[in-house]
């Protein structure tokens, strides 16, 4: 088992929710896929959705919710 | 003190010093080397990156005010500057506010009853709702009655968001819903309004200046260039009335502002439906707009120096038959986004810049060589403005001036007013509020860079 991280596309604000009333996109311990939605990052007041590109389970959260990031961040930690 | 940032802010400033007017502005953490505070007297900090912790922050930046014994506010346009609650505290606060009370801000800033005080007045509305639908079925009345297709908007509405087109009753009973849920999770209000939709309608807009009692106009600008209901391409006077219409559309921005007794800087938006010849209120904003400066060109004024004196109670220093319309101007909004990428912002550091120059040019900026656009912002970095004797003269004149402005270090928007400038239908003034879209989606590549 190797654990990976996605990165942040963008530089920006990152979200781990759609919305502030809705669940988070992924939480630790729950399986994520290749091109599952994790996250947005709202960058320039556009909102730009961050998506997994490896599969596994979700280990932790490197960034919190509302943080600022910048492009090449590591948001999650992913164990393949 | 001015209430802002980036190019609107370095706008502000310039006005109050050539006033003998002492400036402050307030900034975020990241902005503490932005041109705005280099060129104000004073800075204060006033928060966090994240504009909803500092530039939206009323309570930290009416302390700011407080703090170091600030006699006005202006809030330029975007952030605060529509915001009666701000306003309000701002009153409230013992400061001046440059722009109308909170109560015209709060009155306009609903589109519902802004359009029932256009109507009271007598200005032009489009067919559509007497007051808030609050049924399905009332919509679908009212809807019939207007003739599809229809708008649903949000009357808390803004920037575009909660606005669906329904070409019938289907549609209408599919995407109220959907519009009425955006308005709530955007405005926190999901009241919604149906209005008759004009298909190619031209965005025409009435420039206008009151002092509580007296209110003159300084003409029109058309904006029908726009992507995602955002302009990108602003001209004055709009070429495509005639004489009457334009006094006309005029007379009725006046009407509805002294309706409202308004006191500043205004503009009342329009559509302008080219086949019949018949302009509609769409709304009032109640603020500086980004596109005043080709105003400013072809009038001879300085909008912001007017609305301090207004705000400082001065009455109006300018009569109506002084304001007179001199040859055309075009503004080009540089924002920094990548236009090969659909548009994907590019925040990041302007290495180096080359600014264009020479007769007739206006370049309103922020950016200096080397200053680092936040992603935390819009991503208009500068306007392009420039003038000339007639409209096919500025229009070689803007092109000579998009040739010479050069950023380096991040995506521009530029290679899109190159494009724009010599396309055929721009240049024919054979535009729409849905034609900029149109084209982009027709179009592969700008060859950005």
């Amino acid at each position: 088992m190797t654990t990976k991280t996605v990165l942040s596309p963008l530089p920006g604000i990152f979200y781990r929710k759609p919305s502030p009333e809705d669940p988070v996109y992924k939480a630790e311990g729950e399986p994520c896929e290749t091109g599952a939605v994790i996250g947005l990052v709202e960058v320039m007041k556009s909102f730009h959705e961050v998506k997994s590109d490896v599969d596994g389970t979700v280990v932790k959260f490197l960034v919190n919710d509302e943080e600022a990031v910048v492009a090449g961040q590591p948001l999650m930690e992913v164990e393949e | 003190m001015v209430a802002n940032r980036g190019e609107i802010a370095c706008r502000i400033i310039r006005s109050a010093r050539e006033m003998g007017i002492e400036t402050t502005v307030i900034h975020s953490q990241c902005d503490d080397d932005s041109l705005a505070v280099r060129l104000a007297d004073n800075a204060v900090e006033v928060g966090p990156p994240p504009a909803s912790k500092s530039y939206l922050d009323i309570q930290a930046i009416v302390n700011a005010a407080i703090d170091h014994e600030i006699d006005a506010i202006h809030p330029g346009y975007g952030f605060l500057a529509e915001n009666a609650k701000f306003a309000e505290a701002v009153e409230d606060a013992g400061k001046l506010f440059v722009g109308p009370d909170s109560q015209t801000i709060r009155l306009m800033g609903d589109k519902l009853a802004a359009r029932e005080t256009a109507k009271k007045a007598g200005v032009p509305i489009a067919e559509g709702s007497q007051s808030r639908l609050d049924s399905l079925e009332e919509m679908c009345t009212v809807a019939k009655e207007a003739g599809y297709p229809v708008l649903i908007k949000a009357s808390a509405g803004g920037g575009g968001r909660g606005i669906r087109i329904a070409n019938n009753q289907d549609e209408l009973k599919r995407l109220a819903p959907q519009a009425r849920a955006e308005a709530q999770a955007t405005f926190g209000d999901g009241t919604l309004f149906v209005e008759k939709y004009i298909p190619q309608a031209r965005h025409i807009e009435v420039q206008i200046l009151g002092d509580g009692s007296e209110v003159i106009h300084c003409y029109e600008r058309e904006c029908s260039l726009q992507r995602r209901r955002q302009k990108v391409w602003e001209e004055a006077p709009a070429l495509v009335l005639t004489d009457e219409i334009r006094e006309k559309i005029c007379a009725s921005a006046v009407t509805l502002a002294e309706h409202v007794n308004y006191r500043g800087a205004g503009t009342v938006e329009f559509l302008y439906d080219e086949s019949t010849e018949e302009f509609f209120f769409l709304e009032m904003n109640t603020r500086i707009q980004v596109e005043h400066p080709v105003t400013e060109m072809i009038c001879g004024l300085d909008l912001i120096r007017e609305m301090i004196l207004i705000a400082q109670g001065s009455p109006l220093c300018l009569k109506q038959d002084e304001i007179r319309i001199r040859g055309h101007a075009i503004e080009c909004r540089i924002n920094a986004e990548n236009p090969d990428q659909d548009f994907m912002p590019s925040p990041g550091t302007a290495e180096s810049v080359t600014f264009p120059a020479g007769p007739g040019v206006r370049f309103d900026t922020m950016l200096f060589p080397g200053c680092n656009i936040p992603p935390y912002y819009d991503s208009m970095i500068g306007k392009l403005v420039v003038w000339d004797g007639s409209r096919e003269a500025a229009l070689s004149r803007l092109r000579r001036a998009l040739s010479e402005l050069e950023i380096e270090g991040i995506h521009t928007t530029k290679s899109l007013h190159q494009a724009l400038v010599e396309n055929g239908d721009v240049i024919a003034l054979n535009i729409h509020t849905g034609f900029l879209e149109q084209w982009l989606s027709r179009r592969q590549s700008f060859h950005n860079r």
